[in-house]
């Protein structure tokens, strides 16, 4: 390349930049305008809901959320509050052991049937969970765990959510085999070269199984809508779902200001993880 | 590693003559690490496989014993139940519509963004949160709000609110998961960053301009990517549930034209007490599910470039 043809080059090329960001920003405007316009209808009186056009409401109507506060069908939002964080808290601890354990072994360990497992474990990953969603429901009345939270939980800590196990074998399999040959000339057994040395060093992908079991389990709705019958064990999710059906205008402002409520920890999670998260998705699928 | 004598001392009372585990007790740890796996893939996957095979053809209301029924079940599907010709069509419909629309404008993006200098990791979070936000009831309320009578679609271009009409509320459904092309946009930037930049390189020293880059180079590259995203957004579009849930407001309407196929297999089995029914249901999603992903990996065949296959 000589000077002469970058130099030439250069001026379209700033202009088709400006005009790429340009677009970008455009759409990120559109994209956004559900979000905005979530926040705005949170902060609207009862009038000004459908009424206006504006998406900036004329005055902060600030009890919306003061009812949004206390609850649905008598039950506070602190209640729902923690009933979503156990299971999402529980989902995460269950999907963080039990994946990183089954996933060393595909990784790292010899085995009978190790070949045909694995083809297993990948193929459940394109399983529709309905083919076995009856079944499972039926296993659970008979242990008398419906409305309870043992199956939103247990099933968790028995690593069936094979996208993880998968995630993690990936990243296993990245890691230089050199350090557990060391640790095992050392006398290390399987146990400890596990927890002392791979498993550290696993960090990143156990920390993108646990972001991802969290935002997946607090937006689930179908999970929670068979196994939750009492409003006192219902998660925010399923709260939201009573305002649907008494979708009356009035209750239209509490309603978006729960929504906000509800949204509020993944866009946490997302502004603080969003590295994690978004490297995660990238990598879940390509290597290997 | 001071620690080494320890272990071999160790070693020497119970199996002098080996220094490492005998093969058995690493078959052992290996079982042990995959305890949890196994039964979670026998009690919650085999299991209720078998189980709900076997329930589909039976009436099953979940109190009184199983009776079995034949293939009663699947006939009453397939010949009498003209709700369930709907969610078939319905769902096709939107698999047709969600899928091509949402995997077209990610690549459209991720090609946007990847020869971009500045600003590349900002507009890929900012288009990537939508994918996380977006499967939330909250969304699929907001959703339902902006697509209904007065609603800001009704108010810019006057069509009316679209979920109460029945051809349109299931675009609406669809628009929402388009809304979500973060995700594969996501993949595709990953894979087209993998494209080895000798490549275009090469190809524009052989005089290939932009487009001919394009489909001479990228395209091919990018394959793989492109079936992965091609597989993965089908199956999942094929399952949707809640944003056709929150959009009709839990009943499929208008006229059941949001009535996917999950929403009604919801409705045979936990609202109904069809559980023989939605077992059925279930198995005939299972077995599509499994035909139109082998015929994606068949026709990968003359479409989906390998490049390791070349170099061998």
């Amino acid at each position: 390349m000589t000077s002469i043809s970058t130099a030439a080059a250069r001026e379209p090329v700033r202009w088709g930049r400006v005009a790429l960001h340009l677009g970008c920003l455009a759409a990120l405007l559109v994209m956004l305008y559900p979000l905005a316009w979530l926040l705005a209808t949170s902060l609207k009186p009862a009038d000004e809901v459908i009424a206006s056009l504006d998406l900036l409401p004329r005055h902060l109507e600030w009890s919306n959320y003061e009812t949004a506060f206390e609850g649905v069908n008598d039950v506070s939002i602190w209640r729902l509050l923690s009933n979503s964080l156990l299971i999402a808290g529980g989902a995460v601890l269950g999907n963080v052991i039990s994946c990183s354990l089954a996933a060393y072994a595909f990784a790292r360990l010899r085995f009978r049937f190790r070949g045909p497992m694995f083809a297993f474990m990948i193929a459940t990953i394109m399983l529709p969970h309905h083919a076995i969603l009856i079944p499972q429901y039926i296993i659970f009345n008979k242990l008398g765990m419906v409305n309870t939270y043992w199956p939103l939980i247990l099933p968790k800590f028995l690593a069936t959510e094979a996208f993880f196990v998968f995630l993690i074998v990936q990243f296993m399999r990245g890691l230089p085999r050199e350090l557990e040959e060391a640790a095992r000339i050392d006398g290390c057994g399987p146990f400890r070269s596990f927890f002392q040395i791979v498993l550290p060093l696993t960090r990143p992908a156990l920390i993108t199984t646990a972001i991802f079991t969290f935002i997946w389990t607090w937006n689930d709705f179908f999970t929670q809508l068979i196994y939750l019958f009492d409003p006192d064990k219902f998660t925010l999710t399923l709260a939201l779902r009573s305002f649907v059906d008494a979708s009356s205008q009035s209750a239209f402002g509490p309603m978006f200001a729960m929504s906000v409520i509800a949204l509020l920890p993944i866009v946490l999670f997302f502004l603080a993880f969003q590295r994690f998260l978004v490297e995660g998705m990238a990598s879940s699928g390509l290597k290997g | 590693m001071t620690t080494t004598a320890i272990p071999t001392g160790e070693k020497r009372a119970t199996a002098p003559t080996t220094k490492r585990p005998s093969k058995r007790e690493r078959q052992g740890a290996a079982w042990v690490f995959l305890s949890p796996w196994v039964l979670g893939a026998t009690v919650l996957t085999l299991l209720p496989m078998a189980v709900s095979l076997y329930l589909s053809f039976t009436d099953y209301n979940l109190f009184d014993p199983p009776h079995w029924v034949g293939l009663r079940n699947y006939t009453q599907m397939f010949t009498e139940d003209p709700r369930y010709w709907r969610s078939v069509t319905t769902t096709l419909m939107y698999v047709v519509i969600a899928v091509p629309l949402q995997l077209a404008l990610a690549l459209v993006v991720a090609l946007a963004l990847k020869s971009m200098k500045r600003g590349k990791a900002f507009y890929r979070s900012a288009f990537y949160a939508p994918s996380l936000l977006g499967a939330s009831m909250s969304i699929a309320l907001v959703w339902r709000a902006v697509f209904n009578d007065g609603g800001t679609v009704d108010n810019l271009f006057g069509t009316g609110g679209w979920v109460n009409r029945p051809g349109w509320a299931l675009l609406a459904v669809a628009l929402l998961t388009v809304w979500q092309f973060g995700a594969p946009m996501v993949i595709f930037l990953a894979g087209l960053q993998q494209i080895p930049a000798e490549l275009y390189e090469a190809a524009a020293v052989d005089g290939a301009g932009t487009w001919r880059q394009f489909l001479s180079v990228t395209v091919p590259m990018l394959s793989p990517v492109l079936f992965f995203n091609l597989v993965l957004q089908t199956i999942q579009a094929f399952q949707v549930f809640t944003p056709a849930f929150a959009v009709s407001a839990g009943k499929g309407g208008p006229a059941d034209s949001t009535l996917v196929y999950t929403m009604y297999l919801y409705d045979r089995g936990f609202v109904a007490s069809h559980m023989g029914y939605a077992s059925a249901m279930a198995w005939v999603l299972l077995l599509v599910i499994g035909v139109v992903t082998a015929v994606l990996f068949r026709t990968s065949r003359s479409w989906v470039f390998y490049a390791s296959e070349g170099d061998r």
